[in-house]
């Protein structure tokens, strides 16, 4: 086949994919009123951003849930991964079934089944069900990346070290802790993303007193286009390249 | 003197690997297995406005699942759905076909480059195709200055516009399994079936095919079921009448708060899920090849 085909190809397909995203960036910084016509550059959606109160409490209702999920989430998620890798224990095959159920099964099931436990058990629809939410869906992510570094891990320093006397605790922090840290990093990077761009599972379980951004910007772009969205858009896209950046870099590093 | 060590340290292993477990399934138990009891339970009781849920115990719900009005909407869905992963399975075994193929350091930022939408808001990027698409938006405006259309098409509040945002959204997720098949499909069997005389279509279909078919089916999975379940897309692009399965249920959970059906509906989904990894593991273990965790 002619070299130029697949190229040609490759490069449509991520044209498509980016010009979305390039159009919602340029037009962030539009005058215009409409959104739609070009109307000369400004920041006045930005200004209007920063301006808009319950937006910017939004904002940090989201930020703080995330930070919260994504480190609960490493910590139980890296955990189960040490447990999964090291020990042998009955139903070790049912807990691999469960993650890997849990992050496979529609969105949409695992929000109603919570939201059904949260009003039978009594737990307030705010903060608290939204965390208990989000730590769920990240955990199998977080497993997953720890488990792959410590796949890759001679088995053998562990096993030295506690013949040297230290404790399994004692070990763990100081051989397995820094082996599994890129892992760690990446995965509270993941699942602070997750849980920053959820929609599905807290259209569900968040509450009238805790309102995060996702459902905030879903009730204003349903109904036609609000220009405060791009720029709003525009600052979460940064954002996540750079934590995704960040995560490639920490991963990188640690391979070399 | 060995053997008295060894339970010493077993002894002290306990609390931590204890503590751990018991962390790990607590938290599964009470936030997966136990709210799914739950919706299965929910699925066969009877709707009540107060407590949501009440006796006596009915398979009502499901009958009306097959009521004529939802039966529509669900067969819609799974019409949208299939088209979405059919859409995204062309487009992207080509492409990933095609990655397989660029210089390894290329392909490296090629696959970041994939991968940015996955980290990036899909609310946002639903709404930057709104953009695109509205009446006066930047196609319609772009093709009426070029001439080649009159007046606006009507592209928002369409199948078309609920399949575009679905596909734009899932591609990724169909790409990436498809390309770890790819770039492990050695060059060599290419060759030798060449030489064994078969054509390139031949080949194609007897060799590359059934090489690919784990990524094939992997990425069907990870494409058909979400297409079914994000009802922020038919929200955003559809308008009323191009609904997922994921709108009937957030309707039924958040509005006409008919829980049981919901509830029912989302077992659907989840039948439809168990069907679907049943096939995916089984086709996995006759191609000889383990799972991820």
């Amino acid at each position: 086949m002619t070299r130029w085909l697949p190229q040609a190809y490759l490069s449509l397909v991520y044209l498509a994919l980016y010009i979305p995203i390039a159009v919602l960036v340029v037009f962030s910084f539009n005058d215009g009123r409409t959104g739609y016509r070009w109307g000369g550059f400004s920041l006045r959606w930005y200004e209007a951003l920063f301006n808009n109160s319950a937006m910017m409490q939004a904002l940090w209702n989201s930020l703080w849930l995330a930070v919260s999920a994504a480190t609960l989430s490493t910590l139980i998620g890296s955990l189960t991964a040490l447990a999964l890798h090291r020990y042998r224990f009955r139903g070790k095959r049912a807990l691999r079934g469960m993650l890997f159920v849990v992050m496979m099964s529609p969105e949409i099931v695992l929000a109603i089944s919570l939201l059904a436990l949260f009003l039978l058990v009594g737990i307030e629809l705010g903060y608290v069900s939204l965390l208990l939410a989000h730590v769920t869906f990240c955990l199998p992510f977080v497993v997953i990346t720890v488990m792959a570094r410590l796949s890759g891990f001679d088995d053998r320093l562990p096993e030295a070290a506690r013949d040297l006397g230290a404790t399994d605790f004692i070990m763990t922090r100081t051989v397995l802790l820094p082996v599994i840290m890129p892992a760690l990093l990446a995965g509270w990077l993941l699942g602070f993303t997750l849980s920053l761009d959820d929609v599905v599972v807290s259209t569900f379980v968040s509450g009238p007193g805790y309102e995060i951004l996702p459902l905030r910007i879903y009730s204003m772009v349903r109904v036609g286009l609000k220009p405060e969205v791009n720029a709003l858009g525009t600052l979460l896209l940064v954002f996540s390249l750079l934590m995704l950046l960040m995560s490639q870099w920490i991963l990188a590093r640690s391979k070399r | 003197m060995m053997k008295h060590r060894r339970r010493m340290f077993r002894g002290l292993r306990q609390p931590f690997r204890t503590g751990v477990l018991v962390l790990v399934w607590g938290w599964l138990l009470a936030l997966v297995l136990v709210p799914n009891l739950l919706v299965i339970a929910a699925s066969f009781l009877t709707r009540d406005p107060g407590t949501f849920i009440s006796l006596p115990v009915t398979l009502e719900n499901y009958r009306s699942l097959m009521d004529p009005l939802y039966l529509e909407v669900f067969l819609h869905s799974l019409y949208m759905a299939s088209v979405t992963t059919l859409v995204c399975l062309l487009i992207g075994y080509p492409f990933a076909w095609a990655l397989s193929r660029v210089g390894k350091e290329r392909q490296l930022l090629l696959i970041f480059l994939l991968i940015v939408p996955f980290w990036t808001n899909s609310l946002v990027r639903t709404y930057a195709l709104k953009l695109l698409m509205a009446t006066n938006g930047l196609i319609n405006n772009g093709l009426m200055a070029l001439g080649v259309i009159d007046e606006p098409m009507r592209m928002l509040y369409t199948e078309g516009a609920v399949i575009v945002g679905l596909v734009y959204l899932l591609l990724p997720f169909m790409i990436l399994p498809l390309y770890s098949v790819f770039d492990d499909l050695r060059q060599e069997l290419l060759l030798a079936s060449h030489d064994l005389g078969a054509g390139r279509f031949s080949t194609f279909i007897h060799v590359v095919v059934p090489l690919t078919l784990p990524g094939i089916l992997a990425g069907v999975m990870l494409v058909l079921l979400p297409a079914m379940g994000l009802f922020f897309v038919p929200d955003i692009l559809g308008g009323s009448r191009n609904l997922l399965v994921g709108n009937v249920i957030k309707n039924q959970f958040l509005d006409a708060r008919d829980w049981p059906f919901g509830a029912a509906a989302a077992i659907l989904l989840t039948l439809a899920m168990a069907l679907l990894l049943f096939t995916h593991r089984l086709s996995q273990r006759r191609l000889g090849e383990g799972g991820d965790l």
